[in-house]
């Protein structure tokens, strides 16, 4: 076992994990974040998508050891009390999703396309990057449209 | 996936020595292939070493006709690199394809080449460009590293340091990717330097390769139609549930068509 300590949305936390503990196991059954979702396992579906040092990476294809000091940033540390985050808000008016199991994650990785690309995304753009995150339900057109109104909205001209 | 002893390290030599003392150890690039192989407990190394903490290993240069590119770059850092888009476009726009965002941002080009997966897309980049691998040890030509399906030249202890590109007039990498993981179904890269023209070949048989028939058949000339003199020998092709022999035959030369065009 190892100890390992790390900020989550903000506020210092540790534990004590094996060394093959995986990142998302980490933050869902020690630190009860079960916003993060565990979908293929495989890396290849994105629901498990969070910021590691500001960049997004597939939470379950990354040892907890390997975040040690590392700053995270999972779904539950985007909205600010009560009032969601832009990209949130931005799901919810444009009904990007339907069973919500992979929403966590398109969002993470909508917050990083926007770090990468700016706030005016076009629709090419956005598939393209949504690549390595899977929906089941919507076909992906209003997750598309959520993604480029979250953009435009982080950049205040909503 | 077992259970396994984790080392952090911070330099090349502590990594070493930890993969001497280590029972069956390995090193740990961006685990964007080794966790998953691990999972399916197709490997359980005793040790893995973790190379993420070892500064020495990041980074890109570009200097005297020669990018250079640190063994734990990841390929997000190459793709976005004003450096690397400036000097051989084709290579940031190669590391840019790679998977998906999440996996560029933790996959790396030394984790690549030394996993050598038969359908990654880096080694035709180090054959078609002639780059140099440069190791703890020694340096290793681009054309002598690749020895097999998942085998390279490395020794067991043997770490990358940095792979060294030499800049072409002009170079192009054209993949047909499979739709769902985004690796070389075939993937071809060309790269003309001075009269010659290289061609490397991925994706299409056990290990990457340089492709002499159709650079005999262009003959140092940037000239697509002249690729169809070529003949691709279907029996060394791969075949599988993604394609059949004949048609990644038949893609070699589609591919690498479109790269020649794309160079011109």
């Amino acid at each position: 076992m190892m100890n390992i300590s790390m900020t989550v949305n903000g506020s210092p936390v540790s534990g004590e994990v094996e060394s093959r503990t995986l990142l998302v196991h980490f933050l869902r059954e020690q630190l009860r974040l079960t916003g993060t979702h565990v979908g293929c396992d495989t890396s290849q579906c994105g629901a498990c998508v969070i910021h590691v040092n500001g960049k997004s990476v597939k939470s379950c294809t990354m040892l907890a050891v390997q975040a040690d000091g590392a700053e995270v940033t999972t779904i539950e540390g985007l909205a600010d009390g009560a009032e969601l985050h832009p990209m949130q808000q931005a799901f919810m008016d444009d009904h990007g999703l339907q069973c919500g199991f992979c929403t966590p994650g398109m969002i993470m990785s909508a917050l990083d396309i926007v770090n990468r690309n700016g706030n005016d995304l076009d629709e090419e753009t956005v598939r393209k990057e949504l690549e390595g995150n899977i929906c089941r339900c919507t076909g992906y057109h209003n997750i598309v449209k959520s993604v480029q109104a979250g953009a435009k909205a982080m950049g205040g001209n909503s | 996936m077992y259970e396994f002893s984790y080392k952090n390290v911070d330099s090349v030599s502590a990594a070493v020595e930890a993969m001497q003392a280590a029972d069956d150890g390995k090193f740990l690039a961006g685990g964007q292939t080794m966790l998953p192989t691990m999972k399916h407990r197709l490997a359980s190394p005793s040790d893995i070493i973790d190379l993420g903490g070892i500064d020495e290993l990041k980074g890109i240069s570009v200097n005297a006709g020669t990018v250079t590119i640190g063994a734990m770059t990841t390929h997000g850092e190459v793709a976005a690199s004003a450096d690397v888009q400036n000097a051989i476009p084709a290579l940031a726009k190669l590391a840019g394809n790679i998977g998906d965002p999440a996996v560029r941002n933790r996959g790396t080009i030394g984790g690549s080449i030394a996993n050598n997966d038969p359908a990654a897309d880096y080694p035709s980049a180090v054959i078609a460009l002639g780059a140099t691998v440069k190791t703890n040890q020694r340096e290793i030509a681009g054309d002598d590293f690749f020895t097999g399906m998942f085998e390279t030249a490395l020794a067991e202890d043997e770490i990358i340091v940095s792979v060294s590109f030499p800049v072409a007039e002009s170079a192009a990498y054209m993949k047909f990717e499979n739709p769902a993981s985004r690796y070389a179904i075939v993937g071809v890269f060309v790269a003309k330097t001075g009269g010659s023209v290289r061609v490397a070949v991925t994706g299409a048989t056990p290990c990457a390769h340089r492709a002499l028939r159709i650079e005999e058949a262009l003959n140092g000339e940037l000239n697509s139609a002249a690729v169809d003199a070529a003949e691709i020998p279907v029996e060394k092709m791969n075949s599988d549930i993604h394609a059949s022999a004949e048609y990644r035959a038949h893609l070699v030369k589609v591919m690498a068509k479109r790269a020649v065009e794309a160079c011109v």
